[in-house]
């Protein structure tokens, strides 16, 4: 029987805490991708070893559909695996965990095509593929080279699972909302338009049609300011203050999400607050290398 | 003899870079056993999704030993010079010989074996691969595409020691990720090799791939009375994706079939990789073929209605974009256009979009089409750049204006003109043929042209951004191949831009694609030099100049240009020439048949060129060719009556005026 889609996040979880990864909570600050999650974005940084698996709500304000669209969400959940160094049977752990849930290869077209991963906002990029089964996009698969402009070595390997989709394949469901979130024959049974559903309608006239963009401006003015700042003060023990430096430049980007749905950033300034987001993100890696080098 | 067998084994590489990757090694492996003095009898390459593959075949086992001769000092150098050079070379002085007073050396040099060579010029090849983009793996240093895993590489069935970032050369490779058996395989030389990965579900050779799925997909449809609808480039892509391909036929939702066939037939190609599929008459039917990378134990059910899924839920957005975009009147995206900018020194895609109707109502005109239509044509050309489904699918650019216009009620041929105003985008692809789409295709591609030309944006050596060469070719084909004229000067003095450089440009495309053709560049030269700005005539007089001097006619005549040329550069040697204006001469009679066919001829070319008529003109020259023959044969020029030499000289300067009219024959060659 299919898994439902908490099945498929435990199934996960099993099957990459049982390869030595450290299984995290999602980030408790909004972003709009998993990578950006400090366990990726920070860890992949530095000559330390890291194995990391989680899941991670992602927001994209701009993609909100007011619940309407079956295939669309402006919340949505992304499993993410960080393997660093990348281990030279990626490929082959990767290919086992989509057996761990319930795809197998001896059935489905898997394939690696050419897709090569960019992130401006943080300077990252990386070569490898999107994941195809049978012709649709189940993951992103890559091997980081730089994040924050700076090289990554040794390189981590980076596995983004889109869960919802994922889900819609291996339940054979057409509507995101039809998903069975819990165990269908079980006496409490949801599907994912249950749990989620109203979110998606609320959150979607909030970030399109409600939220305040001189504040959100303003907020990100302070989030922005507050980064050089927690930069150059230290903690108990000499370090500058990078992680809660890094939460700052998560909720300014955020801010421009939301800025962004609301049409109040202009085509030109675009680019300016992209850059702006990127050098403070360059200064958060600058800043965590340095460290990780100090400790090591 | 003996065999190289190397193969390169990775994790999925790029279906772009395969083919340039193939040839890559293959220049890079041929070039440096070139340096290594091994010859070889046959090098071949293959590239598939997990390996690069080569076989060298007929190398010998050892390089030939050489003997190389040294030149050493002058006899009588002194001692200090010899010792020096014996020691570098290595001999005793007896090995000496001495020739013209200077002593050499000869220096034996043993062949170093093959495999010795082999392991030193692999790792240098593969460190250095000319990848497009290249990356680290792990805490390895290699560049390579995706991770390597394995190196085979067996010379004369032993493997060749070596090892790059840590990966050890052997004599192993694997098979397909699923359906082979998943353990190494071990291989002794290159038909070994090739059968073994056959076993194991992979088909090492492209060409042989892309045969697989053709006759499988054909087969396929054939089945169900369907064609496969060809796609080279697909096919190309595909054959890069698959190791063991399968082609599947899949159904779709025949509603699907009421957007335009190429919206569907773009949504299966780029997003999917799934090729179209055509009924008896010729039109898209629904279905689909994909090639899976492996045979399913259930025989593909599974995959080709996933597949279907997938198509599905892609089609349904196109459905949605062509429904919004209908929804909206093309003329109404022209605000849009006001803010997309085209170039930063050329304004915005709106300003373009004013200069093209401008351009087109006066082309139009010269096509003999309706300039009020054209400029309505111009105008909504570029209006589909704001849709929703070329934002998607930016290679329907122009098809779908055709469309959105026919739907909101433009006539038939306003819509062509849009959709057609692109073409041709490649040296293959059939220019638009109507009056008005002609006027439309044109003015866009001079506007292009004139606007980069303007802000010093002409293309140089291998650099043109803005494919200029490519619009030029298609305004020099669109006129020859539909034999129209266009006056290039009027057009460039219609457009707000100076068109400097322009002509030169389009002289040097046409030469470029006469030349193509197997025409004499030479004689495009000597026709343009008369400052003809209409491609079509220039183009004409090209040929039948070169049909005319291939004649008997033709070569005197051009031998006689060519002497009358070096009498007259010899005299001005000496001087300068007398100014003489042509007079009837006493005689000799050879003289005077000379001067009377050259002031006959003037008023006849002429007239001949007047009326358009070159050959007519050529042939009127040819009628000086007797008379000039006899005058070299009977007349000194150079008289010693300063005033017969003069006039003489006057003659020839006639000779080469009145040919002159029709070209400038001092720039034909040969």
């Amino acid at each position: 029987m299919a898994l439902s889609f908490q099945d498929i996040i435990l199934a996960l979880h099993a099957y990459w805490s049982e390869r030595g990864c450290v299984i995290l909570q999602p980030y408790d600050v909004e972003v709009g991708a998993g990578t950006l999650h400090p366990a990726t974005v920070l860890r992949a940084l530095g000559p330390k070893p890291w194995r990391a698996a989680y899941v991670q709500p992602s927001r994209r304000p701009a993609d909100g559909r007011h619940g309407d669209n079956p295939n669309r969400l402006r919340h949505f959940h992304q499993y993410q695996v960080i393997l660093k160094p990348n281990p030279d049977d990626m490929q082959q752990l990767y290919l086992a965990s989509l057996e761990a849930i319930g795809i197998d290869p001896k059935l489905h077209d898997i394939r690696f095509v050419e897709d090569d991963w960019e992130n401006p906002t943080v300077g990252a990029w990386g070569l490898g593929w999107e994941v195809w089964c049978d012709g649709m996009e189940i993951s992103q698969y890559t091997y980081f080279q730089q994040v924050g402009g700076l090289d990554v070595w040794p390189v981590a390997g980076e596995l983004t699972y889109g869960l919802e989709r994922l889900a819609l394949y291996v339940q054979g469901v057409d509507n995101i909302f039809d998903l069975a979130f819990n165990d269908p024959q079980g006496p409490d049974f949801m599907t994912y338009g249950d749990v989620f559903l109203e979110n998606e309608r609320q959150f979607s006239a909030y970030e399109q049609e409600v939220a305040d963009t001189d504040m959100l401006i303003r907020q990100f003015h302070d989030m922005e300011a507050m980064v050089p700042r927690l930069l150059a003060a230290r903690g108990r023990r000499g370090q500058p203050l990078v992680l809660p430096a890094f939460d700052h430049v998560l909720k300014a980007s955020h801010l421009f999400n939301l800025l962004d749905a609301r049409g109040a950033i202009a085509v030109a300034e675009r680019q300016s607050y992209i850059g702006r987001i990127r050098d403070l993100c360059r200064e958060c890696a600058l800043a965590w290398v340095k460290l990780q080098e100090a400790a090591a | 003899m003996a065999q190289l067998l190397l193969e390169l084994f990775s994790e999925e590489i790029p279906a772009r870079m395969q083919d340039g990757a193939a040839r890559d090694l293959q220049r890079l492996v041929a070039a440096e056993l070139a340096r290594a003095e091994l010859p070889f009898d046959s090098l071949t390459t293959f590239a598939g999704p997990r390996r690069l593959t080569l076989a060298v075949d007929g190398l010998p086992v050892r390089q030939a030993d050489r003997a190389e001769e040294r030149k050493g000092p002058r006899v009588g150098a002194p001692e200090q010079a010899m010792a020096g050079f014996l020691r570098t070379a290595g001999v005793s002085q007896e090995a000496l010989v001495e020739r013209d007073g200077v002593w050499f050396a000869t220096i034996e040099r043993a062949g170093r074996l093959t495999a010795e060579v082999i392991a030193e010029i692999v790792p240098t090849i593969v460190r250095a691969f000319p990848w497009p983009k290249s990356m680290t793996s792990g805490w390895g240093t290699l560049r390579w595409v995706r991770p390597l895993h394995r190196i085979l590489c067996l010379f004369d069935s032993e493997v060749v020691p070596f090892e790059i970032d840590g990966i050890a050369a052997s004599d192993l490779t694997e098979g397909h990720r699923v359906m082979g058996s998943g353990a190494p395989i071990r291989v002794t030389g290159f038909e070994d090799y090739r059968a073994a990965l056959a076993a194991q579900f992979v088909v090492l050779d492209a060409d042989e791939r892309k045969r697989r799925i053709l006759e499988g997909a054909r087969a396929a449809c054939r089945a169900r009375g369907l064609t496969m609808v060809d796609d080279d480039g697909l096919l190309n892509e595909v054959a890069g994706m698959v190791e063991w391909p399968a082609p599947l036929l899949g159904d779709m939702d025949p509603a699907f079939l009421a957007l335009p066939p190429e919206v569907v037939r773009t949504s299966m190609r780029t997003h999917q990789r799934y090729f179209a599929v055509a009924g008896e008459d010729g039109r898209l039917a629904p279905h689909f073929v994909v090639v899976a990378n492996l045979e399913a134990a259930d025989g593909g059910k599974l995959i080709a209605a996933g597949a279907a899924r997938v198509l599905s839920a892609r089609l349904k957005d196109a459905q949605f974009f062509w429904e919004e975009d209908l929804a909206k009147p093309l003329e109404s995206r022209l605000e849009t256009l006001k803010g997309v900018t085209f170039h930063a020194k050329l304004g915005t895609m709106f300003e373009r979009v004013e200069r093209i109707e401008v351009l087109a109502g006066i082309i139009a005109t010269m096509m003999e089409a309706n300039p009020a239509e054209a400029a309505q044509a111009a105008r909504l050309a570029k209006t589909d750049l704001a849709t929703a489904m070329v934002g998607e699918f930016p290679e329907l650019q122009g098809i779908m204006g055709g469309y959105y216009a026919a739907a909101q009620g433009a006539n038939p041929a306003v819509a062509a003109a849009i959709r057609d105003h692109y073409r041709p985008q490649g040296p293959s692809e059939p220019v638009p043929t109507a009056p008005l789409s002609m006027a439309v295709a044109l003015a866009d591609k001079m506007d292009s042209i004139l606007a980069f030309f303007s802000i010093g944006e002409a293309p140089t050596g291998s650099r043109d951004p803005y494919a200029l060469r490519r619009a030029a070719l298609g305004v020099i084909r669109i006129v020859l191949e539909n034999g129209v004229t266009l006056p290039l000067n009027d057009v460039i003095g219609h457009s707000q831009f100076d068109g400097e450089g322009v002509a030169a440009f389009f002289a040097d495309r046409l030469k470029v694609l006469l030349r193509d053709r197997g025409a004499r560049h030479d004689l495009v030269d000597a026709i343009f030099a008369l400052g003809d700005d209409d491609i079509l005539r220039i183009a004409k007089r090209v040929e039948i100049l070169s049909v005319f001097l291939d004649g008997e006619d033709g070569a005197n005549l051009l031998a006689a240009y060519r002497r009358a040329g070096n009498i007259l550069s010899a005299e001005a040697r000496k001087g300068p020439l007398p100014e003489a204006i042509l007079r009837r001469p006493e005689g000799p009679a050879e003289e005077l048949a000379l001067y009377e066919a050259v002031t006959a001829l003037h008023p006849a070319v002429w007239r001949a060129l007047e009326q358009d008529d070159y050959a007519a003109a050529l042939s009127a020259l040819a009628s000086l060719r007797a008379p000039v023959d006899a005058f070299f044969e009977a007349v000194l020029v150079n008289s010693p009556v300063a005033a017969e030499r003069a006039n003489r000289l006057a003659l020839l300067t006639g000779v080469r005026e009145v040919m002159g009219l029709t070209a400038d024959f001092a720039r034909v060659s040969g």
